[in-house]
């Protein structure tokens, strides 16, 4: 048994866990919703009593999106190793995990993203089309719109998936908290470490939390308009 | 000025709309009523140009709109200013940002956008309201925030569905009387789909009754009242038979119908003077289509010259409905 680990290095370790944290979930949420919220615009403009049905090609997109939803994280970290490598130019080290965890949370968006332009009343989406707005700008001013303050919360839902599946970063040395804890803490026997980084973590992921409720009840204009 | 020629429609082969021709003549109000599942949404929508027809025609100024697509359509949408059935407001956008919608999508340059919602607030008395959410308005002015809208890119015609169908009696005189300026101050065409024959009562110049698809009554309101047993007279006028009469006190028993300010005051005065006939009235009524008042009266009449006073009656410009006694009744 060894002494334990000096506080300020503890420290030192959360802060720079924290950073690659923030880092592999930061960009890889940027292009998952960069590519989820088209994609789930696209499922519901294509499903049926959308604005352009097309059963066939919303059946394909949405079988591979399902398909993309159901793989294992760690399944998809692995199997994506030699993409990766194509666009990353190697499969270790933090900016190598963002490629699996932006893949594993598209389809994951594209669902949460369709589920909640579907809530969008057909009356008021029927109700802009007689207007002679185009497809474009009902998609716009019309379903993201109004729906604004239920995507904020499910980008920042998607966040807090994405600090979990970044735990198994370290399987490809990505670092971040949750390799900290299982690699520092809990297989070396470290419990200053282990519990320090768990108690972080949940402070984290509560301020996130917190951080994405407030935007979104920011964005929901009905809220400024009561107080 | 629109015109639906012979439009069918039917779903998975269960026809709603079964050969449909209607008129409406510019700057008029057009009631289609009718029971449940006849087929009025369906007309409503095709005309709205959210659902397209099997066949048929619908022409908005004589041009022909069933068949448009991509921008043409959108511009023909534009044409048509749509009240739909239900809440169709935007939640996040104020009053103002919900009627300013057509006049972006049509392209209208900013300030310009904001002077024309400024004078459709006015119109539908809802100046104060501008920077409202709909969560913050009552259904009445939703609805008339709703009729705001389809009319802010200067549509000739203003379709709406089943516009008080939520409201109470005193909520529904408000938006019927923001459909009714709509006509009177911008000159366009209604159509309004109701099943509730208060709103052809109120601001209809004409009806259509739908049944299975089918238009069975389509013409003036005030000319279908004096119809016998036209659908309208019997929905709009009043109860001729709610007091039982003693029929055998009268030499003639008959139901008139009398419309306009002229004929409900003076013909039948006039009749029993000319006639030198004793002319009571045992049932019936006064009652009023939009400005116009209108009464049906059963009269009880005694005297030789019954028959004839009768006959100038339906001369002079009253319907004799029925006679229940005596010769049968001469529609004027
Ligand atoms: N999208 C649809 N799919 C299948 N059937 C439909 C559809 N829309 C309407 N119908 C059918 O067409 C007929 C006419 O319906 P419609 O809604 O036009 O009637 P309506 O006169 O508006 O009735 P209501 O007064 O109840 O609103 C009905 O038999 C209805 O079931
Ligand atoms: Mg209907």
């Amino acid at each position: 048994m060894r002494s334990a680990t000096p506080w300020p290095d503890v420290v030192g370790y959360l802060v720079e866990a924290t950073g690659e944290t923030l880092y592999m979930v930061g960009v890889s949420t940027v292009i998952a919703t960069a590519f989820g919220v088209p994609l789930g615009v696209w499922l519901q403009l294509t499903a049926k009593g959308g604005l352009r049905p097309n059963p066939a090609a919303h059946r394909v997109l949405g079988f591979i999106t399902d398909l993309g939803r159901s793989m294992p994280f760690i399944v998809l970290l692995v199997a994506l190793t030699s993409v990766t490598r194509l666009i990353v130019g190697g499969s270790i080290g933090s900016t190598a995990v963002i490629v699996p965890l932006a893949v594993g949370a598209i389809p994951f968006v594209g669902r949460l993203v369709q589920n909640i332009l579907s809530e969008v009343h057909v009356t008021v989406v029927e109700a802009a089309v007689t207007t002679g707005a185009s497809t474009l700008r009902i998609v716009r001013s019309v379903l993201i719109r109004e729906s604004l303050p239920a995507l904020i919360n499910a980008i920042g839902v998607t966040v807090i998936a994405l600090i979990g599946y970044s735990a198994m970063a370290g399987v490809i040395g990505g670092g971040g908290l949750g390799d900290l804890a299982i690699r520092e803490g809990y297989q070396r026997f470290n419990d200053r470490i282990l519990w320090s980084t768990v108690a972080w973590l949940a402070v984290l992921t509560t301020l996130i939390q917190l951080g994405f409720t407030r935007a979104a009840r920011a964005s929901d204009r009905r809220r400024h308009a009561s107080v | 000025m629109i015109t639906v020629e012979n439009l069918t429609k039917s779903f998975q082969g269960v026809s709603a709309l079964n050969g449909v021709t209607l008129d409406v003549e510019a700057g008029t109000v057009l009631g289609v009523v009718g029971p449940s599942g006849a087929g009025k949404s369906t007309l409503a929508r095709c005309v709205a140009l959210l659902e397209r027809p099997d066949s048929g025609a619908i022409r908005v100024d004589g041009t022909d709109i069933t068949a448009l697509d991509g921008s043409a359509l959108r511009a023909a949408r534009r044409q048509i200013g749509v009240v739909p059935q239900g809440d169709s407001l935007l939640r996040q956008r104020t009053a103002a940002g919900n009627i300013a919608l057509p006049l972006e999508s049509a392209g209208v340059p900013g300030p310009q956008r904001r002077s024309r919602v400024g004078e459709l607030l006015d119109l539908v008395g809802l100046t104060d309201k501008a920077a409202a959410y709909p969560d913050q308005l009552s259904g009445g002015q939703r609805q008339r925030i709703a009729v705001a809208r389809a009319l802010a890119a200067n549509p000739s015609v203003l379709l709406a569905d089943e516009p008080t169908s939520a409201l109470d009696p005193e909520t529904t005189g408000s938006v019927l009387t923001v459909l009714d300026r709509a006509r009177a101050e911008l000159g366009v065409t209604v159509l309004v789909v109701t099943h509730d024959m208060g709103v052809v009562r109120k601001i209809c110049d004409d009806v259509a009754v739908l049944e299975q698809g089918r238009v069975v009554e389509h013409g003036k309101v005030l000319d279908l009242v004096g119809e016998a047993g036209s659908r309208t007279s019997s929905a709009l006028l009043p109860a001729v038979d709610l007091n039982p009469i003693n029929e055998s006190s009268y030499d003639r028993v008959a139901d008139v119908v009398l419309v306009g300010f002229a004929a409900v005051g003076a013909l039948l005065p006039e009749a029993s003077h000319r006639f030198g006939v004793e002319l009571n009235i045992v049932g019936g009524g006064l009652t009023r289509l939009g400005e116009t008042p209108v009464a049906r009266f059963r009269l009880g009449l005694n005297g030789e010259r019954s028959d004839s006073a009768l006959e100038w009656i339906g001369e002079a410009g009253g319907a004799v409905q029925r006679s229940l006694k005596g010769p049968q009744g001469v529609a004027a």
